[in-house]
């Protein structure tokens, strides 16, 4: 438990980033940085999206899976790391 | 009651034919019907009835319960809570949350997420992954076309004694004509048949001849009887004959009237002022780069400072201003430079011939350790070479008469963008790197000098000098001839290496003069 705080305030903390937002398998955010209304949208969003890419990926190879999924737009990059279901999303800008 | 009829017939009458013949009726049985019997009469009823041969099967209809089905969009706001949790109150939300945080799959998960995002977003602040290079220069004219030369023509000499071309030159305007000088190189071995002539080639074939005695001094054009000057070249700028150095090549540059230089056959390139009063004086600077005589020393058309250099088996390139070395230099080649010559447009290509018949086009600009471009022109060795003033026809002239003419792909003959900023840039660097060089060189000498001036063991040290200078020749002749044994054994066992890679492997190791193999030898045993 208290290395799941320590992983989480350390990535927090890095230079950029701006939210990070804990999903479970039931779309339940668990955990986040952000209001509550912008976290049940990305949460939403992006738990469709993450299920879309992996039954891409797989569908190209069934052997393959879906291991990190990067969103990079004007204003910032959306980062989701997949397992078990489960979800991490970390939003950063970046810096020049 | 029985209806019968006997008759009897003689058997010779069988087969007779029968004779028929009429006669009136007979009645023979009379039945009167009897009332009494029409009362015993049954009447049946008719009936239709079909038949098939199969089973007999029935038929039913059913109707369902009706079921009201509706489609219509839902906004999905909040996630899956389960049911039992109204996503509305706060309280239980929290409370559910807390729970699954403490399930240790979240927390393995988590881990794991968790150090697979630090380093993606490590990545992300350490470099802008989707940085836009080059933007500036959007448009790159690269040609891909790789760097060729074409053989146009080969002109022979038409002598029956093949001669060796000692120098070509090309006519100034137009480029057609060439000039080439002939002479017989060879120590003494002067047949008494061979021509003196020279031929002037017109390209297209057809030639003039003239003669005249090809030897390189200060003519002057009107008075063609005898030289107008002669210089000593003696490096101690006594004027004095015995020193001085036989001159091998020439270099004017008509911009610069009163500067010349000459290069020698012991590998000193002198810089000489034509208008100094004394001969002391005319000798301006030396400077000294080659093992062997300099067969060639040109200017840079572009950048008169520099100059270009062919020797033993370099080309080197140096700076006027830098006399201790050459700014900068090929690798040692594998034959004797023969001649060199830099491109009239380009200013960082120039072209140089071998003894093994090569012609090696550089690019300085391109790549330094090799040259661009290196053509086998012919099997024997080529001696001379020169640019047409287009940049595009080179000829090159060998031992045995024939000169031949190349044609230079447009890449190597046409000016490119910012060639001459980029080259002027370059050379200005290699200075610059050549003179912090010097003056480093210079700073730890009076160190050493200072040192050497402190101690006492002035007299000691230098009879300790001299002694080590032999020693010192005698240590480089060892290690020479031990380099040159270990690179022989090298190339024979590299013959050898697809059966004895094992072997070889030991060998390495016992054998400790040259580091730099165990690179090359761990190549070959990584194919095992």
């Amino acid at each position: 438990m208290a290395n799941v705080e320590e992983t989480m305030k350390r990535i927090e903390s890095h230079k950029g980033v701006i939210g990070t937002i804990v999903v479970n398998a039931e779309d339940i955010p668990i955990r986040t940085t952000l209001d509550n209304s912008t976290t049940a949208k990305y949460a939403r969003l992006l738990r469709n999206f993450t299920i879309l890419a992996r039954s891409t990926v797989r569908d190209v190879d069934p052997q393959n899976d879906l291991t990190f999924v990067r969103i990079r737009s004007k204003k910032h990059e959306i980062m989701i790391a997949p397992e078990n279901n489960n979800l991490l999303i970390v939003i950063q800008s970046p810096c020049e | 009651m029985e209806i019968t009829h006997v008759y009897a017939k003689l058997r010779s009458e069988f087969g007779r034919q029968c004779l028929f013949s009429d006669r009136p009726e007979e009645v023979m049985v009379d039945i009167h019907p009897e009332p009494s019997l029409a009362s015993q009469f049954i009447l049946k009823t008719r009936k239709d009835q079909g038949l098939q041969a199969c089973r007999d099967m029935s038929e039913h209809q059913v109707n369902t319960e009706r079921f009201e089905s509706n489609s219509c969009g839902m906004n999905h706001v909040e996630g899956g809570w389960p049911k039992d949790i109204n996503p509305k109150d706060v309280e239980q939300t929290i409370r559910f949350r807390k729970k699954v945080e403490k399930e240790e799959n979240y927390i393995n998960c988590l881990q794991h997420l968790g150090s697979v995002m630090e380093h993606c977003i490590k990545q992300n602040n350490a470099i802008d992954i989707y940085q836009q290079y080059f933007e500036e220069d959007e448009e790159l004219e690269e040609s891909s076309e790789l760097p060729s030369a074409k053989t146009i023509n080969i002109l022979r000499d038409p002598n029956e004694v093949k001669r060796t071309i000692t120098s070509l030159s090309w006519h100034p305007d137009g480029g057609r004509k060439l000039a080439a000088a002939y002479c017989n190189l060879g120590f003494q071995k002067n047949p008494k048949d061979m021509s003196l002539d020279s031929y002037i080639w017109e390209i297209g074939g057809s030639y003039g001849r003239f003669n005249h005695r090809g030897m390189v001094l200060w003519w002057d054009v009107r008075k063609l009887s005898e030289p107008t000057e002669r210089l000593v070249l003696d490096p101690g700028r006594e004027g004095n004959l015995d020193r001085a150095l036989g001159a091998i090549s020439l270099e004017f540059e008509p911009t610069m009237p009163t500067k010349f230089m000459v290069g020698t056959e012991q590998g000193l390139v002198v810089s000489c002022n034509r208008k100094a009063k004394t001969a002391a004086e005319k000798i301006v600077c030396t400077y000294d780069g080659h093992h062997g005589p300099i067969y060639a020393l040109q200017r840079n058309p572009f950048f008169p400072k520099n100059f270009l250099t062919v020797g033993d088996w370099t080309a080197r390139i140096w700076s006027e201003d830098i006399k201790e070395s050459s700014i900068m230099w090929t690798k040692y080649q594998m034959s004797y430079l023969m001649d060199a010559c830099w491109s009239p447009v380009r200013p960082s290509v120039f072209f140089t011939v071998k003894m093994e018949g090569v012609l090696d086009i550089w690019d300085i600009l391109f790549k330094q350790s090799d040259p661009s471009l290196s053509v086998k022109v012919s099997d024997k060795a080529l001696y001379s070479l020169r640019v047409q003033d287009n940049g595009q026809l080179v000829a090159c002239g060998s031992q045995n008469g024939e000169a031949t003419l190349l044609e230079i792909c447009s890449g190597l003959s046409t000016l490119q963008k910012n060639e001459k900023s980029l080259a002027a840039a370059m050379f200005e660097r290699e200075t610059k790197r050549e003179k912090i060089l010097e003056a480093r060189q210079r700073e730890i000498r009076l160190k050493e000098r200072s040192r050497s001036e402190q101690s006492r063991e002035d007299e000691a040290g230098r009879e300790d000098g001299e002694d080590n200078l032999e020693q010192l020749i005698a240590r480089a002749e060892n290690d020479f001839y031990s380099l040159v044994e270990a690179e022989m054994r090298r190339r024979e066992r590299r013959e050898e290496t697809p059966q004895e890679n094992d072997v070889c492997d030991e060998r390495e190791v016992q054998n400790g003069v040259e580091n730099g193999k165990t690179g090359d030898e761990t190549g070959n045993t990584d194919l095992s």
